[in-house]
């Protein structure tokens, strides 16, 4: 599954990083402690989450991850959305909160690492 | 290849925008011009239509097909105006290509013409066939240029002559500047790819510089984060001015943290950031002195690069 197929199936809204699209998806990590997605995070995940700061794509950037999903319709901030384009990192937004937007995902086959 | 190219090609439909593609210098007619003037102006220039222009402002577009249609009906005395397409579907030069390749889709046109946005002037029309010419002169220059830093970059110990050569990079961090936070480690990691280092030793490398950075930023005035890069190992070293850390111990322990409530609310200060480099590392030492300043140095051996 690529992240264009979860945008569909999950019905996300594509808010920058377009480019980015066509990323295999391995699986999903959801946290608000950047350390611990840095640390747990598998290259490939989406991530989910509620910051719409800048930081966010550094984060995914640096592990590679397919694409953030910002949770409960949180938008990103403008700076972020620049970054994210710039870089080809789909900023994703659910209008879900986390729980029930991660409950779907997996049951998409979008699994954690265990 | 297969996989990249088509992976490039649409981030450039994302990226490129109608100006960089399109035909600049139009050829125009006026409502006015007579439809036996325009035969000639279709003839003389090789075209199959124009855009219609009064005032500066776009009013129409006539096309060989408009031309057929009048000559059909009896080409009796007329206008461009008479015969022209009013309400013409236009592109703005600052869309991006992924817009025009929709748009030509729904309205089945084979060229738009292309407007500026802030005062809807024509600048320009765009056909098929450009944004096709435009994606491959793009793809091939970036292609050529990522591919000459990265056979630059990765011969660049091939290239020197020496008993030890190492290469040092080194990146300012500014405290408590949570917008650029991150950007050092993001720089460090990309220079690093380029010189052919390996994906799983850049992603540890990635977190302890991206963990290294975040401390500058999140407890200190700002400082520096550096590699160095030798035959064998890369160091990360980051240094900084102060505060310093009373009790090194501690501040090793997974949680411990001192960072400001809103920092926390950002998602940094877990207190897991040295916990992190410390997983990532092969080894790792952290020296500090309060009212002077911290060092951390974090090395990870290369496999296979040793001499």
């Amino acid at each position: 599954m690529n992240v264009s197929d979860l945008v569909q199936r999950a019905e996300l809204a594509v808010k920058a990083g377009a480019g980015g699209l066509d990323a295999e998806v391995t699986g999903g990590y959801a946290s608000d402690l950047l350390s611990a997605v840095m640390a747990n995070a598998v290259e490939g995940n989406v991530w989910v989450t509620w910051h719409a700061h800048p930081n966010i794509v550094a984060v995914a950037l640096l592990v590679k991850l397919s694409a953030i999903i910002l949770v409960a319709g949180r938008q990103p901030e403008d700076e972020t959305a620049e970054k994210a384009e710039q870089e080809g990192v789909p900023i994703l937004v659910s209008s879900l909160p986390a729980f029930e937007l991660v409950g779907r995902l997996h049951a998409m086959g979008v699994a954690g690492a265990t | 290849m297969d996989n990249t190219v088509p992976s490039r090609t649409q981030e450039l439909i994302y990226e490129m925008t109608v100006g960089e593609v399109m035909t600049g210098q139009v050829v125009t007619v006026e409502p006015d011009t007579s439809m036996n003037d325009l035969r000639e102006v279709m003839r003389s220039n090789r075209i199959s239509g124009a855009p219609v222009i009064c005032d500066d402002r776009l009013v129409g577009i006539i096309s060989l097909e408009d031309f057929i249609n009048w000559l059909a009906a009896g080409s009796r005395d007329a206008t461009v105006a008479d015969r022209m397409t009013q309400n013409v579907t236009t592109i703005y030069e600052d869309e991006p290509l992924v817009r025009l390749v929709s748009r030509l889709d729904q309205c089945g046109y084979g060229r738009l013409p292309v407007l500026q946005r802030d005062d809807d002037r024509l600048v320009g029309v765009v056909t098929k066939g450009d944004i096709i010419d435009g994606l491959m002169r793009k793809l091939e220059i970036g292609y050529q240029e990522e591919e000459i830093r990265r056979f630059r970059a990765s011969h660049v110990f091939d290239d020197i002559i020496a008993d030890q050569t190492t290469l040092m990079l080194r990146y300012d961090v500014v405290g408590n500047d949570f917008r650029q936070a991150g950007s050092g480690a993001t720089r460090l990691k990309k220079a690093l790819g380029r010189l052919g280092t390996a994906p799983q030793v850049l992603r540890r490398i990635a977190i302890i510089a991206y963990e290294a950075e975040m401390n500058i930023v999140i407890y200190t005035e700002g400082g520096q984060l550096q590699a160095k890069v030798e035959a064998g190992r890369i160091t990360i070293e980051a240094n900084d001015h102060g505060p310093g850390i009373a009790d090194v111990q501690q501040a090793m322990t997974p949680g411990y943290s001192t960072a400001a409530e809103w920092v926390r609310e950002l998602g940094f200060g877990a207190g897991m950031g040295l916990h992190n480099i410390k997983g990532c590392a092969d080894e790792m030492s952290l020296d500090s002195a309060v009212g002077e300043g911290t060092r951390l140095t974090a090395t990870i051996a290369l496999p296979g690069k040793a001499e």
